[in-house]
């Protein structure tokens, strides 16, 4: 089920995959050009069987639903032959950019990322930089502790808590927002789309923010003990050492997860707006892979779903390609 | 001076009472969700209740149990099932991959990370993935559990550069002793990344036991493939249907017979058995979470 958690393998991905890079490098002058001969792959009988295996495996599982994307430009029916089945050319795709709800799928899609972008992406940072100024390490570890605990369990029960929380008899929510003078009466907040983005990014931050701050409390670590020396003698207090040291300490590791969180902005993943939408919301909640699941499999389009998947696919390729090329550029080095 | 110290107690003070904050937003739902399982679900619609239940009763959890609508002890068994044979599986096929990738001498070396590589960034999306199970006769078999999802090369990069750091004199010396490829890894490799796998099989689990979307799409209505987060997942579906508004004034006017499985209370109670497995686990192990995520960022 790899392709569902998108967005968390290709940012964790790309931090590894700097690591190959840097390997392969420091290896190059060591290793010499092996030649591939009978000989030797009877030598290493053992590790072709112990990884041919999997690359069978990698081509049924990884590539035949590549070749899939064929769909896109046929009128795919199920029980046909390849070579029987109708090519369309690009009339999938002029149906998809003509669908209203297409459009309105692609605002929903970038809407809630965006949302994700500016809070979800900042709110770790700045847990991460409060974080860093308990002094006490017991504390300190106790918070971080039960931050990322909501991490751990699923978009499911997360959205049966949420709920909880929104009901209108008894949820805190609505409790809170009316002691609050905030809301004058119970809502339920889930039945309103004016609400339901904001209910998403607020859902994801609780679940992920502490996470996320992991990378940034490690990245903390590592800065030089000796510049907050410094800074004191300098006479900066601890708000100002926070913004002038441990800040730009930071900044890499911000730049490259913003650019990879830029790459990956239509994967903004589909849980939990299935999961906490419903027919009132259905407008704001509707996302492409949603979409994907409503007109391709519940309704057996499968070419028509094939090319909303094949468009997000090569986008979303396209994206990270270029953030790459933009973190290349902004001297913070390949990130993939 | 002493303005300096005064200032520095009020910065504390503030980020203190942040992380209180953080403490209690994250930790309230968790509470509440308990003190609701273990309220009388009738009392529950009338609200208040916040971190103790009001009129205490084991009923919500008797009541999921004996309800014959919910195959929870075969969902549940499913769901223990799968994250062990998954976990199992994907385990042991990371690691051997991981360490023929590791050997710089294997001869297709190249040709086997940059099939993987590829992987890691386009995958063809939920329809050909869709028609490829119905085409292997996926659908409704457990293997869809097990099979698409494998391989995760990031597991196999995290248990990749661990072998690389371990010493290459332990491998040599086996060699030299006449031991063969799967020896040196089944004897010699594997026993020295026990923690690395810790942290790869505690990704895996997690994953498995929270996933639902597979069901949903590879399993739906099949008895044989139902597990825990999906029944919590029909639920919620059926429970958003009717608003909560509405049941509340029913119950007041006590013209309600309230659906068992509607009901707050013993929806909370099932959320609780799904996620109990979790938060038991959770303290013991998760250190190794930490580890494998700290891997990549600090050598990154």
């Amino acid at each position: 089920m790899k392709t569902f958690y998108n967005k968390g393998i290709s940012y964790r991905g790309g931090i590894c995959m700097q690591n190959i890079i840097r390997t392969k490098n420091t290896n190059l002058g060591a290793s010499k050009k092996q030649n591939i001969t009978v000989k030797k792959l009877i030598e290493q009988k053992y590790l072709l069987f112990m990884s041919l295996p999997f690359v069978i495996w990698a081509f049924v599982f990884c590539y035949v639903p590549l070749w899939g994307w064929t769909m896109a430009f046929q009128n795919y029916r199920p029980a046909t032959k390849f070579s029987e089945q109708k090519w369309v050319g690009l009339k999938q795709f002029k149906l998809l950019f003509a669908d209203d709800t297409f459009w309105n799928v692609m605002r929903n899609t970038l809407g809630m990322s965006f949302l994700a972008l500016i809070f979800g992406f900042t709110i770790p940072i700045i847990f991460a930089l409060l974080l860093n100024e308990i002094k006490s390490t017991r504390y300190k570890k106790i918070v971080q502790t039960i931050s990322y605990l909501p991490h751990f369990v699923s978009w499911v029960i997360v959205a049966s808590i949420v709920t909880t929380m929104l009901s209108t008899d008894g949820g805190i929510v609505n409790i809170v927002l009316m002691k609050l003078g905030i809301l004058h009466n119970n809502v339920s907040l889930l039945t309103k789309p004016t609400y339901f983005w904001g209910i998403i990014t607020a859902s994801d931050i609780w679940k992920e923010a502490g996470w996320g701050a992991i990378i940034y409390i490690a990245a903390i670590a590592g800065i030089d003990q000796e510049l907050y020396e410094a800074a004191k003698v300098d006479g900066a207090n601890r708000f100002q050492q926070m913004l002038h040291i441990t800040l730009p300490g930071i900044k890499p590791t911000i730049v490259v997860l913003l650019v990879l969180s830029v790459g990956s902005i239509l994967n903004t993943g589909f849980e939990k707006q299935m999961l906490l939408g419903n027919p009132l919301v259905i407008d704001y909640s509707r996302v492409l892979d949603l979409y994907v699941l409503d007109y391709g499999i519940n309704m057996f389009r499968y070419s028509f779903g094939t090319a909303i998947g094949m468009f997000k696919s090569v986008v979303s390729l396209v994206l990270v390609l270029i953030a790459n090329n933009i973190a290349d550029k902004l001297g913070e080095g390949r990130v993939l | 001076m002493k303005k300096i110290r005064k200032k520095i107690a009020v910065f504390d003070v503030v980020v203190m009472v942040i992380m209180v904050y953080i403490v209690i937003v994250t930790l309230y739902p968790f509470i509440n969700v308990v003190a609701l399982s273990f309220n009388d679900s009738n009392d529950t619609v009338k609200g208040g209740i916040y971190l103790w239940p009001r009129v205490f009763t084991l009923g919500n959890y008797k009541e999921i149990f004996s309800n014959p609508n919910l195959p929870l002890v075969r969902a549940g068994f499913n769901s223990v099932l799968r994250t062990v044979v998954g976990t199992f599986f994907t385990v042991i096929s990371c690691c051997m991959l991981a360490y023929t990738l590791s050997r710089r001498d294997y001869v297709l070396r190249k040709f086997v990370s940059m099939v993987f590589v590829v992987t890691m960034y386009v995958g063809g999306g939920m329809i050909p993935s869709y028609l490829l199970m119905k085409n292997l006769h996926l659908l409704g078999s457990f293997w869809v559990y097990i099979l698409p999802g494998l391989i995760g090369y990031f597991n196999v990069i995290v248990i990749r550069s661990f072998m690389d750091s371990l010493p290459p004199s332990l491998q040599e010396s086996a060699r030299l002793d006449g031991a063969n490829d799967f020896v040196i890894f089944s004897k010699i490799v594997l026993p020295l990344c026990i923690p690395v796998i810790a942290t790869v099989a505690l990704w895996t689990a997690v994953g498995q036991w929270n996933s639902w979307f597979d069901t949903y799409l590879y399993g739906k209505d099949l008895l044989s493939m139902t597990n825990l987060q999906y029944e919590l997942k029909k639920i919620l579906d059926s429970t958003q249907a009717t608003s909560g508004q509405t049941q509340t004034a029913l119950a007041r006017n006590g013209s309600l017979i309230i659906n068992p499985v509607s009901s707050d209370s013993i929806k909370m109670a099932i959320t609780i058995i799904v996620t109990v497995p979790i938060l038991l686990v959770y303290p013991f192990v998760q250190k190794y979470f930490i580890t494998g995520m700290t891997l990549g960022a600090v050598k990154g």
